[in-house]
């Protein structure tokens, strides 16, 4: 077994034994096994990291086996620099999430733990797929737990959120099962999506496939106008969803673009990239606006969300290296920052019960240590120098007033929305004089919290001031990709 | 004089009739209310005969016996055994739940159940239009007596004369559709009315009447709409046991009359047919789909999915003859094939649970019933929420790949018409996983009403894990399974 499929089926193996074997009696044992179960996960990530030969676009770690011979299915898994630091990031999540959950979640721990631990193989799987359906079937199966997850452990309104959820983003994939069955018989009975980035294809047939391919990446990234499931999902799913939600699962969609929609319909993606950048521009300005105006904290980091990820498809869709480069370094930054946002939210959620921010006020005088945490995720969120968040959206700025500068001006202009959002909610949360009894009696955070929220804050500052491992892993994979979008595959 | 080969191909129906007969017999000296005796014979019996069957179909051979009256090949002896395993876990499950109805103070449900596989095997293997019409008939008139079983019930009743008398109107139908096509063609040997078809020189007129009778007919049969008004009414009012007999391994022996009748016997009709069932399959997907979203009762709501489920399968035959071509008809059978099989196995896996939870004077029948099913017993729970989510088609489940096969039969064929009829597919089954999801929901969100934990019988128990268990693993190599539909389609084709 090569150590992608390691990567994918030690979690999911930690998971189904949680499931099966785990009872609420013993929850303390279960949640070590998790612990356990979700570092053994992230340490075999790790030689994909150091193993990693930087400089070359060509797939590594390459594993190919006949799954389905029926339908010419492989199981044919493989990473380059657009995937690693994503494998990297969701096995990191997990590590952090289940350390999150540890006394939060009191019942049903097994359920919870390897509901996460097996979500978390899913979303490696669908970095690491090569092969058409392989990609699918990992892309539509962690709907499963995390509908789970925010139906069993979510807030008051957590079925419709669930619900909400779950097809909302089935219709959009639906779609793109159609389009990869049409891919399969155009390219004459093969799933291999390699094979499909070299496919000829008319310019009807592009547009057809970047449209499918639009209604379920879009919806999950999500792009302004699909957006309206994120908020509502966030507000309602546990401190764990939410945070797997957003570092993670949003960036399912936005690597879909980059290894399907781009190179398998690069005509079509030039000629609606228009359309892509106005909608990422409506995104960043107008949901930054959305942003500032929110009273729930969870639904304000949504919302915040969704501006970012903004960002990324800009960043994309600009067609320059600084752009593509930039939004994957966004998309790996917004990951830890995001889900450090959620943490925290969540860390105050556990004690006071409350996600309006005017329930609280002057945390930072009961709550110091915790504060300077939420300072540095915050300054992070609006892309302070030195923190995760200004590398990214630096490059896709610059990538993006190489292009034109009217994009670029928008864009930079959420630099400052971000600030306003962030900046104010913190200092309505956690500034001032104590707002209410309950924030007098909060007490700071615990080791556990400490453990957990020192673990992202070495993550956004490693990322903030030494982004070389970052950016040098995928440089090769971004210039290939550039290269190639750039050849029309139209007929002649 | 009849060869020994003709015996070779009908053993396995032998044995089953000879056996039907002597356990009916041994049952009469039996006075136990659970019918221990009669139940282990009569498992014995369906294992003998399921492995005589996969023997057979393992063989692919194919035989013709009795002046070409019956045929033996993989596509028939796989849907016995499938079949006959189907019959064998339905008894499996329902036997608590009729002994608990008073349904087993004789010990008729076994062998009538026997009897009705033997009609499903009469009509699996028959070549002939007489011999599947009787075989048709052994299996409805079977059915009829199961859902009259508890004849103290007044809904049970009601639902088994509601089943008679649409039942008998479609097996009319049928008969009359058979009989114009004998007057067109002079045969009713399948394959003889294939050549003479196929030569051209009969009224198409006559024909195409006669095939519309047939469809109606068989369409009756699989549930489909707008002849599935018996649908809900039965499932719903059927004892729990009878609705899984009548709605598990008999949708395999329709398949099979579906593809004897009109891929066999009137392929070169196949452009009439094919519009027809296309209108059939849409019209399922739309009703079932959106009136199973409605349904407050489980065994009403799985009604409905089965008619739309029904509508998917049709749709993988509506596409194996495009202009004339049959180069995709392998691919389009074969994947309507896979989703009748594990559509089969996902629906035990699902009555199963709603058997299991039905106790002495409780029916557990409404969706609400199956409240907070997770705390009181996760394995049960597990087990419903992997065939809900399979017949929703998601992955890494079944049911995904059968969808996966009939949309890729559709798309293979390259025309606009099914690729747009492949979208409305997709759409369709999106509405379909928000009642599917409903009951996931209810399971698994929702705080339970009685705190009792669910206890079953080890051998339900042992069954239906196996049955969770293999929705998933077929879910995850699903490639063997697919293999074989496609080599016994292709054996049935080449003749």
């Amino acid at each position: 077994m090569g150590l992608l499929s390691l990567a994918i089926w030690v979690p999911i193996a930690f998971g189904v034994a949680l499931l099966a074997f785990g009872r609420d009696e013993h929850a303390r044992g279960v949640r070590w096994v998790a612990l356990v179960g979700a570092i053994v996960s992230f340490l075999v990530t790790v030689p994909l990291y150091t193993g990693f030969q930087n400089g070359t676009a060509a797939m590594q770690f390459v594993e190919k086996a006949s799954w389905i011979a029926r339908f010419n299915v492989n199981y044919h898994v493989g990473i380059d620099g657009l995937s690693l630091w994503l494998v990297l990031l969701t096995s990191f999540t997990t590590v952090v999430v289940v350390i999150s959950a540890w006394e939060v979640i009191t019942e049903r721990v097994n359920q919870y733990m390897a509901a996460f631990l097996i979500l978390s193989g899913f979303m490696i799987g669908v970095f690491a797929a090569l092969d058409g359906i392989l990609f699918y079937v990992f892309f539509e199966a962690t709907l499963i737990p995390m509908y789970l997850i925010i139906g069993i452990w979510g807030g008051p309104n957590k079925i419709y959120a669930a619900f909400k959820f779950f097809i909302y983003t089935l219709l959009g994939s639906l779609l793109t099962l159609v389009a990869l069955i049409y891919l399969y018989n155009k390219s004459g009975g093969s799933f291999d999506i390699l094979s499909w980035h070299k496919l000829p294809l008319g310019s009807t047939a592009q547009t057809f496939l970047f449209f499918a391919f639009f209604a379920a990446f879009a919806v999950k990234v999500p792009m302004w106008p699909v957006h309206t499931w994120l908020p509502d999902v966030h507000v309602e799913a546990p401190t764990g969803g939410s945070a797997v939600l957003a570092a993670i699962m949003l960036k399912l969609g936005a690597y879909g673009f980059l290894r399907f929609s781009m190179p398998i319909a690069p005509d079509a993606a030039h000629e609606w990239a228009w359309l892509m950048i106005a909608l990422s521009l409506i995104a960043v300005i107008y949901v930054g606006l959305v942003a500032l105006v929110q009273e729930d904290m969870k639904k304000l980091v949504a919302y915040s969300s969704v501006a970012h990820m903004g960002f990324v498809t800009l960043g994309f869709f600009i067609f320059n290296e600084l752009g593509v480069s930039g939004g994957i370094v966004q998309m790996i930054a917004h990951g830890f920052v995001s889900g450090a946002m959620f943490l925290g939210i969540g860390v105050l959620y556990d004690r006071v019960h409350s996600r309006q921010i005017a329930d609280y006020g002057g945390v930072v005088n009961t709550m110091p240590k915790f504060a300077a945490f939420a300072l540095l995720f915050a300054m992070a969120n609006c892309g302070l120098p030195g923190t995760a968040g200004f590398v990214g959206e630096w490059m896709v700025i610059l990538g993006a007033v190489k292009a034109n500068f009217w994009i670029g001006l928008g864009a930079a202009t959420a630099l400052i929305f971000g600030a306003a959002y962030t900046l104010w909610m913190y200092k309505r949360v956690y500034l001032g004089p104590v707002g209410n009894d309950h924030v007098k009696e909060l007490t700071d955070i615990n080791a556990r919290e400490f453990l957990m929220l020192s673990l992202l804050a070495v993550a956004v500052l490693w990322m903030g001031i030494y982004p070389k491992p970052f950016t040098a892993a995928m440089d090769a994979s971004v210039t290939e990709l550039l290269r190639h979008v750039a050849i029309s595959k139209l007929p002649r | 004089m009849i060869d020994k080969l003709s015996w070779v191909a009908i053993y396995p129906e032998i044995v089953l009739l000879v056996m039907a007969c002597i356990i009916a017999l041994v049952d009469l000296s039996s006075t136990s209310a659970q019918r221990t005796r009669t139940y282990v014979l009569t498992l014995l019996t369906l294992a003998v005969v399921a492995v005589l069957t996969g023997i057979a179909a393992n063989d692919g051979k194919t035989i013709y016996g009795f002046g070409g009256m019956v045929v033996s090949d993989p596509m028939g002896n796989w849907l016995k055994c499938f079949a006959t395993v189907a019959l064998m876990v339905t008894l499996v499950y329902g036997r608590p739940y009729a002994a608990d109805r008073g349904m087993l103070r004789g010990g008729e449900m076994f062998t009538i159940s026997m009897f009705a596989l033997l009609g499903m095997f009469v009509m699996i293997s028959g070549s002939n239009f007489l011999l599947i019409y009787l075989g048709l008939e052994l299996l409805t008139l079977s059915s009829y007596a199961l859902v009259a079983l508890r004849r103290d019930n007044a809904v049970a009743s009601e639902a088994a004369m509601k089943y008679f008398v649409l039942g008998a109107m479609a097996s009319g139908f049928l008969l009359y559709g058979l009989s114009m096509l004998y007057g067109a063609t002079g045969s009713l040997d399948v394959n003889e009315v294939f050549k003479i078809i196929a030569s051209g020189k009969v009224n198409h007129q006559v024909l195409v009447f006669g095939l519309v009778f047939i469809v109606a007919g068989l369409a009756f049969k699989v549930g489909a709409a707008p002849f599935h008004m018996w649908v809900p009414d039965v499932y719903q009012g059927a004892p729990t046991a009878v609705t899984l007999l009548i709605g598990a391994a008999p949708e395999l022996a329709a398949f099979a009359i579906i593809i004897r009748l009109l891929v066999e016997g009137l392929l070169p009709l196949a452009i009439d047919w094919q519009q027809m069932l296309t209108l059939l399959a849409i019209a399922s997907l739309l009703v079932g789909n959106l009136a199973a979203i409605a349904q407050t009762n489980l065994k009403r709501m799985l009604a409905y999915s089965t008619i739309a489920q029904m509508g998917f399968m049709l749709l993988g035959l509506v596409a194996g003859v495009v202009n004339g071509n049959t180069y995709n008809a392998q691919f389009a059978y074969s994947a309507s094939m896979f989703y009748i099989v594990t559509y089969v196995l996902t629906t035990l896996a699902s009555f199963g649970i709603i058997l299991l939870l039905a106790r002495e004077g409780f029916e557990s029948e409404e969706i609400t019933d199956l409240a907070g099913l997770n705390q009181r017993s996760p394995l049960y729970a597990g087990v419903m929420a992997i065939a809900m989510f399979s017949l929703a088609g998601l992955p890494p489940l079944v049911g995904f790949y059968a969808k996966l096969a009939v949309l890729q039969a559709l798309i293979a064929s390259g025309q606009a018409f099914y690729i747009g009829l492949a979208v409305f597919a997709v759409i369709m089954s999106l509405i379909g996983a928000f009642y599917y999801l409903r009951v996931v929901k209810v399971m698994y969100f929702d705080a339970p009403v009685t705190a009792s934990t669910v206890s079953a019988p080890r051998d339900v128990r042992t069954v239906l894990s196996i049955n969770g268990l293999l929705i998933l693993v077929l879910g995850i190599v699903p490639g063997g399974l697919m293999t074989l539909c496609a080599n016994a389609i292709v054996a049935t084709l080449a003749n």
